[in-house]
């Protein structure tokens, strides 16, 4: 994009600058949107499976909820408690917000379509998605109240937990890509299994591997079955309980927006991305974001049937998951990957 | 330009933020302006070409050490006026500090005066066109395999050691739980259904 700037007689500093404002736009205000439908699909999908109809009343069968709540938030009061500390407690809501939303700088939707296209793409994202437990943790302390507290201090040891195993997750899928750009482990995908089906799920070595991805990306977004930061029958609403308006808006849109990025990084890892599902021809002239949203939307649907289906974990059953079987585990599959790669594909040094 | 610019930015706020690190009168305050610098830092290296330090320096400083940090210092009740209390009472000890940089400022500026040291010229090849992370991995697992593996030692001794120091038997009357156990069970043992007739009750 920057080349059409420069051609309409731009200096290229400023192209430069110029493009990465208007690819900055294209990416953020649809997810804004996404995430508003996102919402909406959500509750209907809980709504269906716990047998009620869901929103139904805004818009052609509620289609319009998500807006009227934007609405309705942006028009509340912002009620500051008193005893709060007043910047960080506005801090950590932008806080949320603009981690959640940086990360998606370095997600490909097609072959090519990426706003930055660097080398350590998938460490981006782990240092992102390491930055976004400060929202919790700074909303939590500056309210000054005891809910949001126990929230905070449970949020700040599951997300360190959760992100050793997603660590060592992510070198298993490096390991077999050879590279850190996310571009380069989606074309590394491309005719995986037998030659005709992009994807590394279809491995014996790298499935349990997504399995464990999926699970730790859960804990990870805190949701159901691991939402231990906001259990509403043990802290009220956990971090969010003294946020009102706009400020409490900031937390969900981000918390949905982190979502989708867990999504899509499934899709991405593991399901390989933009290409479709089988390396056959026909199935190219289908746009490569169609098959990106489609799969990124189906593990979606998978994360909202986890929410309607699963109980909630005790704090010790989630630390015992975290640490007694998921770092043990993915430990083990970074050492067999590495060591099957080492047999077959770089062969043993002499 | 731009670079300018960034690096200008980067370093004033690093500058700023590790001011106000010690400055800061809540603890609180201090971590998070601690972090804001290691963040800006991070930016300072991305500058200079090296992403995969600057990745690395997030995920390890910001998203590990610092929440430790934050975990801590949140937790901790801490009272401001019993800490300026202790002023006194160290002052003499920040003198001596305080002398002793000045000396190694005077030293250090009667040093520059004095002409530069000569230092060796690098030999090593630079492997140009390669990505940060091929580089660092070549030099690692190349020619310094042996100090990065005992590297990894030391740390794991330094953390066992942690271990073996926190560790206390367990002398409490508390069992500890079976998970196995916990999990075979099911619901016919532990529930049993029955249909009380009306006006009868339940035998226990």
């Amino acid at each position: 994009m920057t080349q059409i700037f420069v051609d309409l007689g731009m200096d290229a500093g400023w192209a430069m600058i110029v493009s990465a404002i208007i690819g900055s736009l294209l990416i953020a205000l649809p997810l804004m949107l996404a995430v508003a439908m996102i919402i909406y699909v959500d509750r209907k999908v809980w709504a269906s499976i716990n047998l009620r109809r869901g929103p139904n009343v805004v818009g052609p069968f509620g289609l319009l909820q998500s807006f009227a709540d934007g609405l309705k938030v942006m028009l509340q009061e912002t009620i500051i408690p008193s005893a709060a500390n007043k910047a960080i407690f506005l801090i950590a809501p932008i806080v949320t917000f603009t981690v959640a939303l940086a990360a998606w700088a370095v997600i490909p939707f097609d072959a090519g379509v990426v706003l930055a296209d660097i080398n350590v793409g998938l460490l981006y994202i782990l240092a992102i998605s390491s930055l976004s437990v400060y929202g919790v943790v700074m909303s939590g302390w500056a309210s000054n109240s005891k809910y949001p507290f126990f929230s905070a201090m449970r949020a700040s040891a599951q997300m360190i937990s959760y992100e050793v195993s997603i660590g060592f997750i992510l070198v298993c899928v490096v390991l077999y890509a050879g590279s850190f750009n996310l571009s380069a482990i989606v074309e590394a995908q491309k005719g995986h299994g037998f030659g005709i089906i992009n994807g590394y799920w279809f491995n014996l070595l790298l499935f349990p591997i997504w399995v464990m991805f999926f699970i730790s990306a859960l804990a990870e977004t805190q949701r159901v079955p691991f939402d231990l930061t906001e259990a509403e029958s043990e802290l009220v609403a956990g971090y969010q309980t003294e946020y009102s308006s706009m400020s409490f808006a900031l937390f969900w849109l981000g918390e949905y927006a982190n979502i989708l990025l867990m999504c899509s990084l499934n899709t991405l890892l593991f399901w390989g991305g933009w290409l479709p599902p089988l390396d056959i021809p026909v199935l190219y002239y289908v746009p490569g974001i169609i098959w990106f949203l489609l799969k990124t939307f189906f593990f979606f649907f998978m994360f909202s049937w986890v929410m309607a289906t699963v109980p909630r974990y005790r704090y010790d059953q989630l630390m015992r998951l975290g640490w007694k079987v998921f770092l043990p585990l993915s430990l083990f599959f970074v050492v067999a990957i590495s060591g099957w790669l080492m047999f077959t594909r770089y062969g043993v040094a002499a | 330009m731009l670079h300018i610019i960034a690096f200008y930015l980067f370093a004033a706020l690093v500058i700023a933020s590790g001011a106000m690190t010690i400055m800061s009168r809540n603890p609180v305050h201090s971590v998070l302006w601690l972090i804001l610098a290691f963040f800006n830092a991070a930016g300072l290296m991305v500058l200079i070409g090296a992403e995969f330090i600057a990745m690395l320096l997030v995920i390890v400083y910001v998203g590990a050490v610092a929440v430790l940090f934050l975990f801590v210092v949140m937790m901790l009740n801490i009272d401001f006026a019993e800490l300026r209390a202790g002023f006194m009472k160290n002052a003499p000890l920040g003198v001596v500090i305080a002398l002793v940089l000045v000396c190694e400022l005077v030293l250090g500026l009667g040093a520059y005066r004095a002409g530069i040291i000569e230092l060796g010229t690098p030999s090593g090849e630079v492997l140009l066109g390669e990505t940060n992370i091929a580089q660092i991995g070549e030099l690692l697992y190349g020619r310094y395999l042996f100090l990065f593996e005992s590297a990894g030692i030391i740390l794991l001794v330094a953390m066992i050691g942690a271990i073996v120091l926190t560790h206390r038997e367990q002398r409490s009357p508390r069992g500890h739980q079976n998970i196995a156990k916990q999990n075979a069970r099911r619901p016919e043992e532990a529930t049993e259904l029955k249909q009380p007739g009306i006006g009868q009750g339940v035998e226990l």
